[in-house]
């Protein structure tokens, strides 16, 4: 297996993007990667979408996209794991450097979810969960996280506060980030007294939905070397499923596919989560972020909760999660989440991050997450 | 110089409670009233239409003008729910004021702009000569789908202005208008109920369109928002027009003496028309008016009226607008509400 480098990378600013189609921002941030890698020509385009033919009506993807940044005949695939389909571009992508099979590979994801009305975007964001055993009964993604929330709450005493202590981080690093849909700082009242949602998760608890896209641009070490940027390498990734249906699952608490994904990717870049100096996870609602880090093993079981008071998740702590705001502040524009999430730890690692920068981080982590943890992608980087 | 010679407002006697709606669809009321800024709503009675409140708020013009009804030469209503698909509201209006037969009528249509689009060309009428007087009125029975967020707002009201040339209450400095397509709200033929597009009738659709009027209005008339008195957005919720003349650099004190969302809702082409009624109301010989109306589809007519000495002879001839709203209320539950708005199939 060859080792693999992040050579480029290209984001712009995401939110409700009404003046863009979908191939407009994939195109924007895929020419940013291609201009910031040095590259004017791939050998092969991976992208993930979760749903975009029940957002815009397009299938068919790959071939568009490849098309509309001037890029065909170059092999294209989409590929979709729900909110983990962008990490899923980067595993595809990472595969195929690794193998040998394309030196050049471009890895994206997009999502163009506010052409559609609230109910239809909550209809297809709910595809992600299992329509016959869960969706027909009625409960939607705010729904499963609550009862994943109250059932820790019940199990460890996780507090209410806690809970938005997660949000309130999360917007406090997103105000450092221009790019981020939400670039301000929220207070624990305010997440408390927005509107609830689903008890005991309030709209403060819980990611927006977001017009978005990234882009990367992945190939072997021994070209990369070559290039005058700092090398950042990907020396681990981790895939794991788990039940679809929440009700399944032995323990609410609990993200097995993210517990076994990471000890896949730990194993393979022969580190520990005590070696992570910088993770992005995957907090489409605060209670998330609480089990994610608790399943990455930074924190012990049951003390998700406790970690984030305690400021052990901060930027100044000692595994600062979501520098970049997390999909709580920046936006989650499903299918491109997990690219970007990539992207933040190579701005990290590259030491461009800005206000934002944890001081001295070589070894970066991130974990992408379909569903309510049906999948799971974990990733880890690291500067040399 | 033209401008406004009588103005009157009307606004139905019933009301229905944020919560008494929000308790039928198991909503939250204090994140609505919160949200929205509006605690209750007008609602019609059974046998009250567009038409109805037109010929109450333009008896009430008439009343402030002073001047004989068969010296109209223009009757307009702007509506979005015009009773008739086919057959107009102005006939109707200038038969029951004694404006007929020679009078130009017309009815019009921009969702919640048709009220200011009446005024606009009755206005400009009057300032070609072609008319002596013009009386245009902006009034609704508005629709709102059971359950849907509209619910909460859509209200029933008018607002009649009679423009001449000789003793003006407001005289008309300038006006100007800013439209785009952009399909936020609309209601296709045959629904009952009008559809939205969300967030999307927010940034891009009401801010849009009312900042590029209000500026584009100010810079033609070389005004800037210090100079203005009062200031009255469109108000399709309690928020809006307050967050609009924020970043325009209004102040709360010049917005609220003409928003009356909070207590009335929404009437759509009445809302800043009745909003405008409720300000001269108050005001002083000279005070300087701002009126940005807002239709979705969309557009903006921006207006800059001066009060004059007359306001003063006039004001106390009709019902004032505060008065029609905090008076003689009439609180109805869900199920009178739902009967009223005729929401409830009887067989035929």
């Amino acid at each position: 297996m060859r080792e693999v480098a992040v050579i480029g990378v290209g984001m712009t600013k995401w939110g409700e993007l009404w003046e863009k189609s979908l191939r407009d921002i994939f195109v924007e941030t895929a020419l940013l990667a291609l201009d910031d890698a040095g590259v004017d020509k791939i050998d092969s385009l991976i992208v993930g979408s979760m749903s975009s033919g029940l957002f815009i009506g397009q299938e068919h993807l790959a071939s568009l996209l490849a098309d509309y940044l001037g890029q065909t005949p170059v092999p294209a695939a989409r590929v979709e794991s729900a909110c983990a389909s962008g990490g899923l571009a980067l595993r595809t992508g990472f595969i195929e450097v690794a193998s040998g099979m394309a030196d050049i590979v471009l890895v994206s994801g997009v999502e163009k979810m506010t052409d559609v009305n609230g109910n239809e975007a909550t209809y297809a964001l709910g595809t992600a969960a299992d329509q016959e055993y869960e969706c027909y009964h009625g409960i939607t993604f705010p729904g499963l996280y609550a009862l994943i929330a109250r059932a820790h709450m019940e199990k460890y005493g996780t507090t209410r506060e806690q809970l938005a202590m997660v949000a309130v981080k999360n917007h406090h690093n997103g105000s450092m980030n221009p790019l981020a849909q939400y670039p301000y700082e929220i207070t624990v009242d305010g997440v408390l007294c927005s509107v609830l949602v689903a008890d005991p998760l309030r709209v403060l608890d819980c990611s927006p939905i977001t017009d978005g896209a990234a882009a990367m641009i992945l190939c072997p070490v021994d070209i990369a070397k070559k290039m005058k940027k700092p090398l950042v390498k990907i020396t681990g990734s981790g895939q794991a499923t788990d039940t679809i249906a929440l009700s399944s699952r032995k323990d609410l608490t609990w993200i097995e596919s993210t517990y076994q994904a990471a000890k896949k990717a730990y194993s393979m870049a022969g580190k520990k989560p005590q070696d992570m100096d910088v993770i992005e996870v995957h907090d489409c609602f605060t209670i998330a972020e609480i089990c994610v880090t608790e399943s990455l093993g930074l924190v012990e079981k049951g003390k998700g909760g406790k970690a984030v008071e305690e400021g052990v998740t901060s930027l100044q702590g000692k595994f600062p999660v979501n520098a970049s705001g997390g999909l709580k502040a920046k936006g989650h524009p499903v299918g491109a989440t997990g690219v970007a999430q990539a992207i933040e730890i190579v701005k990290q690692l590259r030491e461009e991050a800005g206000p934002r920068q944890v001081k001295g981080a070589r070894v970066g982590l991130t974990q992408n997450m379909g569903g309510s943890g049906g999948s799971s992608i974990v990733h880890i980087f690291e500067r040399s | 110089m033209e401008g406004i010679i009588g103005y009157g407002a009307y606004i139905p006697r019933n009301r229905i409670k944020v919560e008494e709606i929000a308790k039928v669809w198991g909503a939250d009321a204090p994140s609505y009233k919160k949200g929205l800024l509006v605690e209750e709503k007008s609602v019609p009675s059974p046998d009250q239409d567009t038409i109805t409140m037109s010929v109450e708020a333009s008896k009430y013009a008439l009343k402030r003008a002073r001047i004989n009804p068969k010296e109209i030469g223009a009757v307009y209503i702007g509506s979005e729910s015009h009773p008739y698909a086919v057959k107009p509201s102005g006939t109707v209006l200038a038969e029951a004021i004694g404006a007929t037969p020679e009078v130009h009528t017309a009815d019009f249509e921009f969702a919640c702009k048709a009220g200011t689009e009446g005024m606009f060309v009755a206005l400009s009428l009057v300032k070609a000569g072609e008319i002596k007087y013009g009386l245009a009125v902006g009034a609704d029975t508005s629709q709102g789908a059971p359950g849907d967020a509209l619910e909460y707002t859509a209200a029933a009201g008018a607002a009649a202005y009679i423009f001449g040339r000789e003793n003006i209450v407001a005289e008309c400095l300038e006006t100007y208008s800013f439209t785009t397509d952009t399909p936020d709200f609309w209601r296709r033929e045959y629904q009952y109920y009008p559809q939205h597009g969300g967030r999307f009738t927010g940034e891009p659709a009401y801010f849009k369109h009312i900042t590029g009027a209000a500026k584009g209005i100010m810079a033609k008339a070389r005004l800037k928002p210090s100079d203005f008195n009062y200031v009255i957005f469109h108000q399709p919720n309690g928020k809006f027009p307050f967050r609009v003349g924020e970043l325009l650099g209004f102040t709360k004190k010049q917005i609220e003496p003409g928003w009356l969302v909070s207590k009335l809702g929404n009437t759509y082409s009445g809302s800043s028309p009745i909003g405008l009624t409720a300000t001269l109301d108050i005001s002083k010989p000279n005070d300087l008016i701002l009126i940005v109306s807002y239709g979705s589809g969309a557009g903006s007519d921006g207006f800059v009226f001066r009060v004059t000495e007359r306001i003063n002879e006039v004001r106390d001839l009709a019902p004032k607008t505060r008065f029609l709203l905090e008076n003689n209320r009439n609180y109805l539950d869900y199920g009178t509400y739902a009967k009223f708005r005729h929401k409830i199939r009887k067989a035929e």
